[in-house]
């Protein structure tokens, strides 16, 4: 199982590490980044195994939203098989 | 493979386009409560619901966050008390609304539906009380619907259902007259009713359905939208292919959601319903969908095509998305709940003419329009009738809901707030039908209905 976690906002200083330490915290494997910054937005996604997670998604889901409220950033944290599901056959 | 582009797209979608769930509705039969005294029936009632629903609405939290996908409202639809009622005669039916409502309000639903009978050839023990009792349990329940199935493709049209439909539509409007007329917002009047139809006010749980079952009901106006805004100068055949794509992606969405809903709850997963279902929000409008195919307006000249064109493409795209597809499916033109069509109605453009012929060629029917506090009881009825004879003949479901605004005329406007939104008063014919309506009887069955 994984999820995808996507990351939106002004550009600033570490916040790769913020997600990636909050996915080490709940012991999920970050399997895949690709990241952009064009003039100051910054765009990451990050896709994570959540698989052997230590916790419930759900917990995952809420840390990740008080970190984009706490930095002023939209970060989502879906299941990959809504996108999955929508955009192939 | 997950592409930057679709992540990107499907977060947009949900964002900034409305994207929603509209509902995930429970189905549950009560065939199994029916019994003589009713205080036991109703409590039979309450337990089965409560015993069967009381974790849909955490797991309906629980998909909503893993998969980042709002579920406004989650819903429950029983078999039509008329049945239950029918076991109990001289006594008050109401009872079983009471029981609903507070089903309603231990599983934490947002509505209950059922609370119907089905009278299109005539009417059987238990559905005249219930009919009759259908204001006083509108009235002193909150998260209750109502609906009434008066005529079918295959029966015809019960004219005394007509008639006292007529009467009931505006009892209840004038019972809940301190409350916006808020009563017939709920009470629905159906020509060719589906047995499994998500979306309230008209959600039932048909007799032939299983025990128990979960229906998903989408929504997206918006995303349909703003898709087509990205071709302004697209053929029509091209804006249909658009259409059908994206109706496409909605469903795989309502499909996934059904899908699990069904697996967390260990209940067989019914039909997603392929509507296309507005709010009064901005950016969840059907009005604007046709504006955006190049009306000035909804309800001016051409809008019937550019909405029969709308609902075939929905439905294209959608069912292949999804492995049973069911209940109303197609483009739902509620007035009151669509920020482009209240604008329409308020500007004189949209007319109730035109939003009959609208529903010639989409579900449901004339849907949430506030009609003058003066109206006749026999006026309601004719217009029901009409709206029926559309369904009738065309092998379609047709619905009315309209909303007498006592003490209200042409121009004001009623306002109900949350989902159900608010309505201009919109004008009606002077003439009267009263002589047509009370002549009582029932209009045979056209030659459609002979197909075997």
């Amino acid at each position: 199982m994984k999820a995808v976690v996507t990351v939106i906002g002004k550009d600033n200083v570490g916040i790769l590490h913020k997600v990636s330490g909050i996915c080490m915290e709940y012991n999920a494997n970050v399997l895949e980044v690709t990241q952009s910054v064009l003039q100051d937005m910054f765009a990451m996604i990050m896709l994570v195994d959540i698989s052997a997670m230590s916790a419930d998604f759900a917990q995952l889901v809420d840390r990740m939203d008080n970190l984009g409220k706490e930095l002023g950033l939209s970060i989502h944290t879906m299941h990959e098989d809504i996108f999955n599901s929508m955009h192939s056959i | 493979m997950l592409n930057v582009y679709d992540i990107l797209e499907t977060i947009r979608m949900i964002q900034d386009e409305c994207l929603d769930i509209r509902t995930i509705t429970m189905g549950i039969s009560l065939l199994d409560c029916i019994d003589t005294d009713i205080d036991k029936a109703c409590e039979k009632v309450y337990n089965k619901i409560v015993d069967h629903a009381k974790n849909l609405v955490p797991v309906g939290q629980q998909i909503e966050k893993e998969y980042g996908i709002p579920i406004i409202n989650k819903r429950i639809s029983v078999t039509p008390i008329a049945m239950l009622a029918a076991a109990c005669p001289n006594q008050n039916p109401v009872k079983f609304a009471k029981a609903l409502q507070k089903a309603a309000d231990t599983c934490g639903v947002n509505f209950i539906g059922g609370y119907s009978a089905l009278v299109h050839k005539g009417f059987s023990a238990g559905d005249m009380a219930l009919i009759q009792s259908i204001p006083e349990a509108l009235d002193v329940t909150q998260n209750i619907c109502s609906s009434v199935n008066i005529g079918s493709t295959k029966s015809g049209i019960n004219m005394d259902a007509v008639k006292l439909m007529g009467q009931i539509v505006r009892q209840s409007a004038e019972r809940t007259a301190d409350r916006d007329c808020i009563g017939p917002a709920k009470l629905v009047v159906f020509c060719n009713a589906v047995e499994d139809n998500p979306f309230m006010a008209g959600a039932f749980h048909g007799v032939g359905e299983p025990d128990c079952e979960i229906h998903v009901g989408v929504s997206g106006p918006g995303v349909v939208r703003s898709a087509l805004a990205k071709y302004p100068d697209a053929s029509i055949n091209e804006l249909a292919d658009i259409i059908k794509k994206t109706a496409f992606k909605i469903t795989r969405m309502g499909q996934l959601v059904g899908a699990r809903a069904s697996k967390e709850l260990g209940v067989p997963f019914g039909i997603v319903d392929l509507s296309l279902a507005p709010t009064p929000a901005i950016g969840d409008s059907v009005a604007h969908i046709l504006e955006e195919m190049g009306l000035e307006m909804c309800g001016t000249h051409g809008t019937t095509a550019c909405l029969a064109m709308l609902n075939d493409a929905v439905k294209k795209g959608g069912v292949m998305a999804s492995s049973t597809v069911g209940g109303l499916s197609g483009a739902f033109i509620p007035v009151s709940e669509d920020a482009g069509m209240i604008d329409a109605a308020v500007a004189g453009v949209l007319s109730l003419e035109k939003l009959e012929a609208m529903t010639a060629v989409c579900s449901v029917g004339l849907d949430m329009i506030v009609v003058p506090g003066d109206i006749t009881p026999e006026t309601i009825s004719a217009i029901i009738a009409d709206e029926a004879a559309i369904g009738m003949v065309n092998s379609k479901t047709t619905a009315v809901r309209l909303i007498p605004a006592i003490g209200k005329k042409e121009g004001e406007i009623l306002e109900f707030g949350g989902l159900l939104g608010s309505g201009p008063v919109m004008p009606i014919r002077e003439k009267s039908s009263a002589k047509f309506i009370n002549r009582g009887g029932r209009i045979p069955a056209p030659m459609q209905s002979l197909k075997n």
